[in-house]
């Protein structure tokens, strides 16, 4: 920490403040009568589409790590991936309020019987342990080497993510195999780090964590 | 003029336009339940301010329900051909050129023809139609067309005795249509009726929307509007109706089959394999509503389907 004093007083909050703008825009849309005729879609389509972006960016803070060798990314890292959890809450909470009024029944329904909801609420589930295990103390309290094997759960959200998207697009695949595309890459960027460092073990050197 | 003086009274010669507009509060119901605060926020009444159509002389197939805004029905629109974002049939559609415009009548009927859409148009008689419009995806609208029967165009060209469905074709113009670039669904688009469901007095050809002309983002300049099916049945920016002795393909068939029958009517008891259609959400409110059975114009046409099983037939 000492030696990046400008990336806790900068770096973090300009991405922190940077992180809120979807909501913020969201904020504005419903101030100015922006919205489309049915706001509640487009709240719940814009929720979404953040979750899976900042699982994105989460995933690409090590890669980038590791090709920029620029440290100070990495401690983005758990904020943007609660990120990623904020706005997987607001995307659920849209759904159960907004769209359907607290229908629990129709909602555990759809759970059950609509796999593309299915899917959504399985990745949600799945990013609950990770967040409850961010905070310093829970670290520690479960060792590196458990935190790191419970957070790989993370490439599961991921792809659980872009499955949702997947099942309920009515026609047009596009959107959802591009996000798919990029997880991809950041998937086979990670194999070609672990198998490049488990070859040649000797050489492993600057920043070869391939796992997280 | 396309747009010519409808048969019945036509609402806008009654009151001047700005004592009709009619700013409507949305919240109520939400407020009411008791979600007050962060609903509010979320949800200031402007947003769904309403321009609303103005209630004049009531016809017979017309819903006393509101109708909903002529923003919301011109900037809210599935129309593929242009976009598969609900904004971009209005955003996109700005270089489609509707006129001139010419249909092309074909098929088992005695008087194959091809008319320009004055000539089309001018034998019948336009009326204002109010209809409650149902999405496959799950929402709803209110909206005032102005059109006339197809059952009028169909006794006109008097089909053979072969004929059983109608079938009907949009343009395929990718130059102006941007969506047609891309395949997302086959073009052009195609759509069908059966013999009866196309003679009912429901099914509309439309040609305007609010007494003015059709906007390029509802299908200009000529669309069908058949209201107890699922809103894609309602082929827009068509120049192709062609009579037919056996069922002809579908667009929305093509693309998904075990999603979209040919029937494709409104119906809450058969889920769209993937979501609900039990309830909807009509644009503008808040609460879901239920989704009536034959979009609650079970009086009219329950009787086509008699003896059919409409979950194999959806």
């Amino acid at each position: 920490m000492k030696r990046f004093p400008w990336e806790k007083r900068i770096l973090k909050p300009v991405v922190f403040a940077g992180a809120l703008a979807p909501l913020f825009g969201l904020l504005w849309q419903a101030y100015a009568g922006t919205f489309s005729a049915n706001p509640i879609k487009d709240i719940t389509e814009e929720t979404g589409i953040w979750t899976l972006r900042f699982l994105l960016i989460t995933l690409s803070v090590t890669p980038l790590r590791i090709i920029t060798r620029w440290s100070p990314i990495g401690s983005l890292r758990r904020m943007l991936g609660l990120f990623a959890f904020f706005y997987a809450c607001l995307h659920l909470a849209t759904y159960v309020y907004l769209d359907q009024y607290f229908a629990f029944h129709d909602i555990f329904r759809d759970i059950a019987k609509r796999p593309f909801i299915t899917a959504g609420v399985a990745a949600f589930a799945l990013m609950i342990p990770l967040a409850l295990t961010s905070p310093n103390r829970v670290v520690r309290w479960l060792g590196g080497g458990r935190w790191k094997a419970l957070h790989r759960i993370v490439y599961a959200v991921a792809l659980g993510g872009v499955i949702h998207y997947l099942w309920l697009v009515k026609a047009d695949r596009s959107r959802p195999l591009m996000y798919g595309a990029v997880l991809a890459v950041l998937l086979l960027i990670r194999l070609w780090v672990y198998f490049r460092s488990t070859r040649t073990p000797a050489r492993r050197n600057s920043g070869g964590d391939a796992s997280t | 003029m396309l747009i010519r003086r409808a048969g019945d009274i036509v609402s806008s010669e009654i009151t001047p336009e700005h004592l009709y507009i009619n700013r409507r509060a949305f919240m109520r119901s939400a407020s009411l339940a008791g979600i007050g605060l962060a609903s509010q926020l979320l949800l200031p009444e402007r947003l769904f301010a309403q321009d609303r159509w103005p209630r004049g002389k009531k016809g017979p197939y017309d819903t006393d329900e509101e109708s909903n805004s002529y923003k919301d029905i011109t900037t809210y629109n599935n129309f593929y051909e242009f976009g598969v974002d609900k904004s971009d049939p209005a955003d996109n559609s700005a270089g489609f050129r509707p006129k001139p415009w010419s249909v092309k009548v074909e098929g088992e009927v005695r008087k194959p023809a091809a008319y320009n859409l004055e000539d089309f148009v001018k034998p019948f008689r336009l009326e204002d139609r109010i209809y409650r419009m149902r999405c496959v995806e799950g929402w709803s609208m209110v909206i005032p067309w102005r059109g006339f029967p197809l059952a009028d165009l169909v006794k006109k060209v008097e089909p053979t005795s072969r004929a059983k469905y109608v079938a009907f074709e949009t343009i395929f113009r990718p130059e102006e249509m941007q969506g047609q670039k891309r395949s997302v669904l086959q073009w052009p688009y195609v759509e069908g009726l059966r013999m009866d469901e196309a003679l009912n007095p429901l099914t509309l050809l439309a040609v305007g929307l609010y007494g003015k002309e059709l906007p390029n983002q509802n299908g200009a300049p000529l669309r069908l509007v058949v209201p107890w099916k699922y809103g894609f049945k309602g082929i827009k920016s068509i120049v192709k109706i062609k009579f037919l002795q056996s069922q002809p393909p579908t667009s929305w068939n093509i693309s998904a089959p075990e999603e979209y029958g040919f029937y494709s009517n409104v119906n809450p008891d058969v889920d769209h394999p993937r979501w609900s259609q039990k309830t909807e959400r009509r644009i503008g409110e808040f609460f879901r509503r239920k989704t009536l059975m034959f979009n609650g114009y079970g009086d009219q046409v329950a009787s086509l389907y008699s003896g059919m099983d409409l979950k194999r037939n959806f």
